[in-house]
């Protein structure tokens, strides 16, 4: 009977609603634009840009952003995959720099963090600890060092300066080790009594219960890497081998519907995985919350 | 007992490969930083104490570019964090499409700032997008990439990529609060205000905690896109610590490169510390 509540409550959840749609626009319409942008035709990507490119300021002049193509071409795309070889040779770059990172961290992490989890005592909680600390340090922090390692054992300029480094960090091991412990120790001590060791225990029981957690930290890693740019930039030194995602930076005017495609084609690998993958993401996201728990 | 050490060493054995690989790049290196920080020079080892951070402390490119990244962090953070709560209680605010709009917000997440790094040119560009809607309702236009608003450019950059990985912490924090709570506060008459700020913000605040710090982290990584939109030099209000470090890299000035990186890291420990103590206070007593 209470009318003018109910009207009140259903006008608040219309005005939440406007709210949303509007900021889901702005989240949406870069991604969106880029998509749209490489499917035009070079002559409409000069129409609405050219003046970007040219030198000196027309006042008169702007460019015109559109959201739908004139016409809708795939040229870009058969530009860059089968003429210009610069680009797939970058994305292929890419592939090489991120794929071993995320695989083998996971490999590293999984078994200390069974270290971790398994065993417990007070040097292990002080090393926990100054893993976390390492994992709170930015780039700049750690860079540094790392370029410093990677000269001594002289694998600076090479693609291993960017892998090692990158496959010791503390991330993975962290949440990891955190869903591990949360494994009930009956499930260990049964093992036990019926003769596992400590591998087996880690491979038939650990390993398995923590699929989803594994999929969850691995696609964080190769969205985070996917991206990188200060550390090839600084530990690679070697424009051949820089990934997409630093040679999309030196993009010039004749090459703009290209390198329409080739962002785009850069997204389709992390697309794919969150496609699939949003839960596994979101619980990894979830998860990584709580430094303290 | 014997066993009992065999035990430990296979302990020892699952986590060897990490611990070697974060001695080797992380741990070691730094060590000799701070090492590095207090001698002349790796050539010439004469210890010279703090002279290295005094010199540092006086040269104006690194005091600028300490400045520009604290002021960055100081505004994006805060609007990091608050913005995402904010986005985080409206998708939970019972409106419908709940998970086609938690796609949309955490699409940037997965979106390569390279691929975007063009359409936001487009956008900021003096003759850009951006420039022809505030001409249009009569607005003049502003050099958004190459004026003092790059601040402004670089903080919409940070808040787009990084708000949805925040949101998802706090609807997943939101999430976990006792309905009962909430549904007795509301019988007790409590309005919506009181019930955020009294209840639902101290079961946040270890949330909060970690999101400030999870910005803060990614607020430093914002020279991505500032070096994509604007290469090695950008302007002087842009000039950021990577830049900084980028720049020393090239001439190889240890002295520089070291002790910078020892402030950098004391700075970040005691703001991490000083994060975790407001914490403690704050949120104690509903912790378990």
């Amino acid at each position: 009977m209470n009318c003018p509540d109910r009207n009140r409550r259903i006008a608040i959840l219309w005005l939440y609603a406007a709210t949303a749609v509007l900021c889901a626009a702005a989240f949406i319409a870069p991604t969106v634009l880029t998509v749209a942008n490489s499917l035009m035709k070079q002559s409409e990507l000069d129409a609405n840009y050219g003046v970007l490119y040219s030198s000196g300021k027309i006042a008169a002049r702007n460019v015109n952003l559109k959201f739908i193509p004139d016409t809708v071409t795939f040229s870009q795309y058969g530009t860059v995959l089968l003429k210009s070889p610069d680009y797939l040779f970058k994305f292929w770059n890419s592939v090489i720099l991120v794929v071993p990172i995320v695989v083998f961290q996971l490999a590293v992490a999984l078994l200390a963090s069974y270290g971790f989890a398994r065993w417990r005592g007070r040097l292990r909680e002080f090393l926990f600890f100054a893993y976390i600390v390492l994992m709170l340090m930015p780039y700049q922090v750690t860079l540094v060092p790392n370029y410093l390692v990677s000269d001594w054992l002289g694998i600076l300029k090479t693609r291993w300066a960017v892998w090692l480094p990158a496959i010791a960090s503390p991330f993975g091991v962290f949440l990891l080790t955190k869903y591990m412990r949360r494994i009930p120790a009956s499930y260990r001590e049964a093992a036990q009594l019926d003769g596992a060791g400590s591998w087996q225990i880690f491979r038939y029981i650990y390993v398995p219960l923590c699929k989803s957690i594994l999929y969850s930290v691995g696609i964080l890693l190769f969205l985070d890497y996917w991206n990188m740019v200060e550390q090839p930039l600084i530990l690679l030194k070697d424009a051949m081998k820089y990934p997409l995602s630093v040679y999309l930076a030196s993009i010039n005017a004749q090459e703009l519907g290209i390198a329409f495609a080739a962002a785009v084609i850069y997204m389709i690998p992390s697309g794919l995985l969150f496609l699939y993958g949003e839960d596994y993401l979101v619980q990894g996201i979830t998860y990584s919350g709580g430094i303290k728990a | 007992m014997k066993c009992r050490v065999k035990d430990r060493l296979t302990g020892l054995a699952f986590l060897s490969p990490s611990i070697l690989g974060v001695f080797l790049f992380f741990v070691l290196p730094f060590g000799v930083f701070i090492w590095y920080s207090l001698i002349d020079s790796p050539m010439n080892r004469s210890f010279v104490f703090l002279e290295n951070y005094k010199a540092l402390l006086q040269n104006g490119s690194f005091l600028l570019a300490a400045g520009n990244t604290a002021v960055f962090s100081a505004v994006a953070v805060p609007l990091a964090v608050v913005l995402s709560l904010l986005l985080a209680l409206l998708l939970e605010s019972g409106i419908p499409g709940k998970s086609v709009f938690r796609v949309i917000f955490l699409s940037p997440v997965v979106v390569p700032i390279a691929s975007v790094v063009l359409i936001w040119q487009v956008i900021f560009h003096y003759q850009g997008a951006l420039n022809s809607i505030l001409v249009r309702v009569g607005l003049i236009r502003i050099d958004w990439l190459r004026s003092s608003c790059n601040y402004l450019v670089a903080v919409v950059l940070f808040l787009w990529k990084n708000l949805g990985y925040n949101m998802v912490l706090f609807a997943a924090a939101l999430g976990n609060i006792p309905k009962e709570l909430l549904e007795a506060a509301s019988i007790d008459g409590a309005g919506p205000f009181y019930r955020f700020f009294r209840i639902k913000l101290r079961f946040l605040s270890p949330t909060v905690l970690f999101v400030t710090i999870l910005s803060l982290i990614n607020s430093f990584k914002v020279f991505r896109e500032v070096w994509l939109l604007a290469g090695d030099y950008p302007l002087e209000g842009m000039y950021l610590l990577q830049h900084f470090i980028n720049n020393t890299f090239g001439r190889l000035e240890y002295d520089k490169l070291s002790s910078a990186a020892v402030i950098m890291s004391l700075a970040m420990m005691a703001v991490i510390g000083i994060l975790f103590l407001a914490e403690d206070r704050f949120g104690k007593d509903v912790e378990n």
